[in-house]
């Protein structure tokens, strides 16, 4: 079921947005929030759980210290104030993701709060910077992973129940909300996209969370309204949910946008609801409404003791903070030497941590980049992955390279490597040996090529015996050709010359 | 005034997914009533500058090391359960969400 839209033009003609993200991180602590349990991603359901995080009778909670860590880190690198003292509260539900019946959340004292994140975007005039405003980042606990049964899914013929994995309730989340980001224009969606992967970048910076979007270790609800002026009243705000990549956050809100449009361009009201994404076919569709259910009659955990961070402990963290992603990115323009743009080409692709990894291995940086941002950027698109996602790894990009400065593969073989490292084929080495994959460095298997290349082209040949040097190209081509890619066309091209006294 | 109505108890019955009868919704809002007055009463001492105690001992930043200690066995957890599937619990569909 598809709503009807306007044209993203129309939209920003008649109508300003107002945005609100809420970000939850799950930590990479080697434990839970409250309880011993280990937090891997992907072991066997409900093989992760213990009495405190199932909930059962007399169980009691003990803080994570250093997921309360990683909290301040957090909100340190946000710019935020960090409270001096401050409570967990229960978030009171009745849900089946949740066995204790209530999430141990943050209510009205949360631990870091007023901060900001600038990011940059590029617009009509240039890049432009926009701050955008964190309202609160504070401490809770996921909940258990539901797999539905019966109904739609018609897995067993009438029957309608749910199937619980509890692993994950109980593992560390963040939640970073902002406050609502307005006088974005039309450049909403992509400032919202630029500060979900700003953000993505200052915690994989911190080393705090893997962020991986895919596995739901970084998770974004987006919340949008729209108005008919910067001076009009705030308008009614859908929130959506399961937005789980860079690029849906971008395609979500721009879907968001056109359908509140089309309602009210028609006079129809917007309805305060939840909405889920669907990235397969790229729309939103209605969800529960907001309601008297979301009433949580939030109280102080009785539990859990208050935490308190001293100013010590909070400075100390402080000085031990990794450089800002945004420096970090000055310092290495200087140091390779490229331009701005060229950086946020980089940073866009999500390319960034990979070409420094790959540098790490001995890569140079022009030829890491290179890799990463032309063919496997490529072929993360044509997989519709992030790039750092691929099946590659920088060590396997800094040894392909290693294969072509060494004058083994030239770029064209590297690519076919690259297609056999992405297939499981093994490491890149291994990958062109088993593949036959080598520079045709013969000169003597070149030369019967080169013979045919200028028996099946004498007009070429003459051409380049009159001193017409330009059209040595078609030979090599053909040489290229004949030798399927795999010899080195500068010797080839040499070799051409040489035979025809050039 | 009593504090609390009888469709305050209706509503936190719903809330927690508690089917009530008429009659025992007027029976607790009338238990809950007392309670609640006694509570209150501890409003009257306390004076504004006495900030709400939510524990009895003055004690902050009780942490423990993140350490990873054994979980339960799966299938003695699941024994406890009404019902299980494929390692799972399993429990009644509540909203039709995805």
């Amino acid at each position: 079921m598809s709503a009807p839209l306007i044209d993203f033009d129309e939209v920003i003609a008649n109508f300003d947005p107002v945005l609100g993200l809420e970000v939850h991180v799950e930590l990479g602590t080697a434990s839970k929030m409250f309880c011993g349990c280990a937090t891997e991603f992907g072991a066997e359901p409900n093989t992760q759980v213990c009495p405190t995080c199932l909930g059962l009778p007399g169980s009691l909670p003990v803080v994570n210290g250093t997921a309360v860590e990683s909290a301040i880190r957090i909100g340190l690198a946000l710019n935020c104030s960090i409270a001096s003292w401050c409570r967990f509260a229960r978030k009171n539900y009745f849900y089946p993701d949740m066995p204790k019946n209530f999430q141990t959340s943050q209510y009205d004292e949360p631990i870091c709060f007023e901060g900001y994140l600038d990011v940059d975007v590029e617009t009509d005039e240039g890049t432009r910077t926009f701050r955008v405003e964190i309202e609160r980042a504070h401490m809770e606990e996921d909940t258990g992973k539901s797999l539905h049964v019966g109904g739609s899914t018609g897995r067993i013929h009438g029957a309608d129940f749910s199937l619980v994995d509890y692993n994950r309730a109980g593992i560390p989340l963040i939640e970073i909300v902002t406050k609502p980001l307005e006088g974005a224009g039309k450049y909403a969606p992509e400032v919202a996209k630029a500060y979900v992967g700003a953000l993505r970048d200052l915690l994989r910076g911190l080393g705090v969370s893997d962020v991986k979007m895919e596995q739901g270790s970084l998770r974004c609800d987006v919340n949008l309204s729209l108005r008919t002026s910067p001076d009009a009243p705030l308008g009614t705000r859908t929130e959506t949910k399961n937005v789980n990549s860079l690029r849906s956050v971008e395609r979500a809100i721009r879907y968001e946008m056109q359908r509140q449009a089309a309602l009210l361009t028609d006079g129809t009201a917007i309805i305060q609801e939840t909405r889920h994404w669907h990235e397969d076919t790229g729309v939103t569709t209605s969800g529960r409404v907001k309601s008297d259910a979301e009433d949580y009659r939030y109280f102080p955990e009785p539990d859990l003791v208050p935490v308190a961070p001293s100013a010590e402990w909070i400075e100390q963290l402080r000085s031990q903070l990794p450089e800002p992603p945004a420096e970090r990115s000055k310092r290495l323009r200087e140091e390779w030497g490229i331009s701005e743009k060229e950086m946020q080409s980089v940073i866009n692709a999500g390319a960034l941590d990979l070409v420094l990894a790959t540098i790490a291995e001995g890569a140079d940086p022009a030829a890491s980049r290179k890799w990463w941002l032309g063919e496997l950027a490529r072929r993360a698109n044509d997989e519709g992955v992030e790039l750092e996602s691929l099946a590659i790894t920088a060590k396997q990009v800094a040894d392909l390279e290693g294969l072509v400065q060494s004058g083994r593969l030239n770029d064209k073989l590297a690519r076919q490597v690259i297609d056999g490292v992405l297939a499981g084929e093994g490491e890149p080495a291994a990958v062109a040996d088993s593949r036959g994959l080598q520079i045709v460095s013969d000169d003597s298997a070149l030369l019967e090529a080169i013979t045919a290349a200028i028996e099946a082209d004498p007009d070429a040949a003459q051409k380049i015996r009159d001193g017409k040097v330009a059209a040595t190209g078609a030979l090599v081509g053909s040489v290229m050709k004949a030798t399927k890619g795999q010899a080195d066309a500068a010797r080839v091209r040499e070799l051409v010359l040489q035979e025809l006294g050039q | 005034m009593s504090a609390i109505s009888r469709d305050d108890v209706a509503h936190l019955a719903s809330l927690a997914r508690i089917e009530l009868t008429e009659q025992e919704l007027n029976d607790y809002a009338g238990q809950l009533d007392v309670i609640l007055t006694a509570v209150a009463s501890i409003s009257e001492v306390a004076a504004d500058d006495i900030p709400p105690t939510t524990h009895a001992v003055p004690v902050v930043n009780v942490f423990r090391d993140d350490v990873v200690t054994p979980s339960l066995d799966r299938d003695s957890v699941l024994d406890h359960a009404p019902a299980a599937e494929d390692g799972r619990f399993r429990v009644p569909r509540i909203l039709d969400e995805e």
